[in-house]
């Protein structure tokens, strides 16, 4: 498909900018089928993720233990651009990842702490066992995860954290209005 | 009922985290995809953009030598010797409106909020295939038109200056004749 010649570039020039159409380079790949086709891409796919979900629990284990080694160096060197970095880094992956993997509550966690490093005025005063609770609660969440009665404990620790999370931010950036407006701004992710 | 045919298309994707590049590498071959090139950095992302031509890119946003955002806007260049109008889908664990305002100024074609489902993923993938939109060059973007939708009711205000046709001046009828007498 990639080596198919791209169609003739029209070009609309405007006192201000161009309006550049192309035809579809990707129309071919785009097949008309009938209502009663019973192909399904997307349940296809998702059988093949749910063939995944046994390597999940090592996967999850391995980005938590990511997170608490970055935070182990922080408790070591401080905060710097490396460790900072090391520390979002884990944390941003541990919130895209963890529902995924069947961890909901580690993904609601590190969003938190995600918070936490973007919007805190200044890392070095943030209490150090507010850090600290978020990387136990995601290490505790992931480890426990196998006992039936640690889903609605795991809920209800997160959405703590991120609670007190939201108090800090609030007050530390009360005079930091583009800060403010970020931390209260809705998530694009459906209830969240 | 349109269906796309995954098998020819030919993907780019870019995260550092292994374990997503997995998942979404699953999860193309299981719509039916077969070329599906991966890099974990946008260094390496645009390198295999230039040597793959891939159909479309899904990209991360936060990653180590230069991050998604950045890959976007290198392919983004409309004089490159690459395709810069290759469908860009940024899969990200930012949630926030504001990223997704940055990463369509970037020139992002979809945007796709982490957690990653298959129903997203292929939802993002039809819309590229089957409503691309055109290209827009001013002095500060080249990217996907950022209107996706046009409204007799919008009341803000015009930010695409005159919206007047550049006319080049050609001479009436008239003064030909004249001028040809």
């Amino acid at each position: 498909m990639a080596k198919d010649k791209p169609g003739t570039i029209e070009v609309q020039s405007f006192g201000t900018h161009h309006v550049i159409t192309q035809p579809n380079p990707l129309r071919k790949v785009l097949l008309r089928v009938p209502e009663s086709d019973l192909d399904d891409p997307i349940g296809r796919a998702e059988k093949a993720l749910a063939g995944l979900s046994g390597e999940f629990k090592e996967w999850m284990s391995i980005e938590a233990d990511r997170l608490s080694t970055a935070y182990d160096a922080i408790k070591r060197d401080g905060f710097d651009d490396r460790t900072r970095e090391e520390l979002f880094r884990a944390a941003h992956d541990i919130k895209g990842d963890a529902a995924t993997f069947g961890y909901p509550s580690a993904a609601v966690a590190a969003e938190s702490l995600c918070r936490i490093i973007e919007h805190a005025p200044d890392l070095g005063a943030v209490p150090p066992q507010l850090i600290a609770h978020h990387i136990n609660a995601v290490q505790a969440i992931v480890r426990e995860r196998t006992k039936l009665d640690t889903a609605v404990v795991a809920g209800v620790l997160s959405k703590q954290l991120r609670g007190i999370t939201d108090e800090f931010l609030t007050h530390a950036n009360r005079d930091r209005p583009e800060h403010l407006e970020a931390i209260l701004a809705p998530s694009i992710v459906p209830n969240e | 009922m349109y269906r796309v045919d995954f098998n020819k298309l030919r993907f780019l994707i870019c995260d550092d985290n292994p374990h997503m590049r997995r998942i979404l590498r699953t999860l193309l071959h299981s719509f039916g995809a077969r070329e599906v090139y991966e890099a974990e950095d946008g260094a390496t992302a645009l390198e295999m953009y230039t040597h793959y031509v891939p159909d479309i890119v899904i990209t991360d946003w936060s990653m180590p030598i230069f991050d998604g955002l950045e890959l976007a806007q290198m392919i983004r260049q409309p004089e490159s010797k690459g395709n810069p109008y290759a469908p860009i889908i940024m899969l990200t664990g930012h949630s926030e409106k504001r990223r997704v305002t940055v990463a369509r100024d970037a020139g992002v074609t979809e945007f796709l909020a982490k957690p990653i489902s298959a129903k997203g993923l292929y939802q993002r993938i039809l819309n590229v295939v089957a409503n691309p939109r055109p290209f827009i060059k001013t002095k500060t973007y080249f990217g996907p038109d950022r209107r996706r939708n046009t409204t007799n009711t919008y009341i803000g205000p015009e930010r695409r200056g005159s919206g007047e046709v550049e006319v080049m001046q050609q001479p009436s009828l008239l003064e030909k004749a004249r001028s040809s007498i």
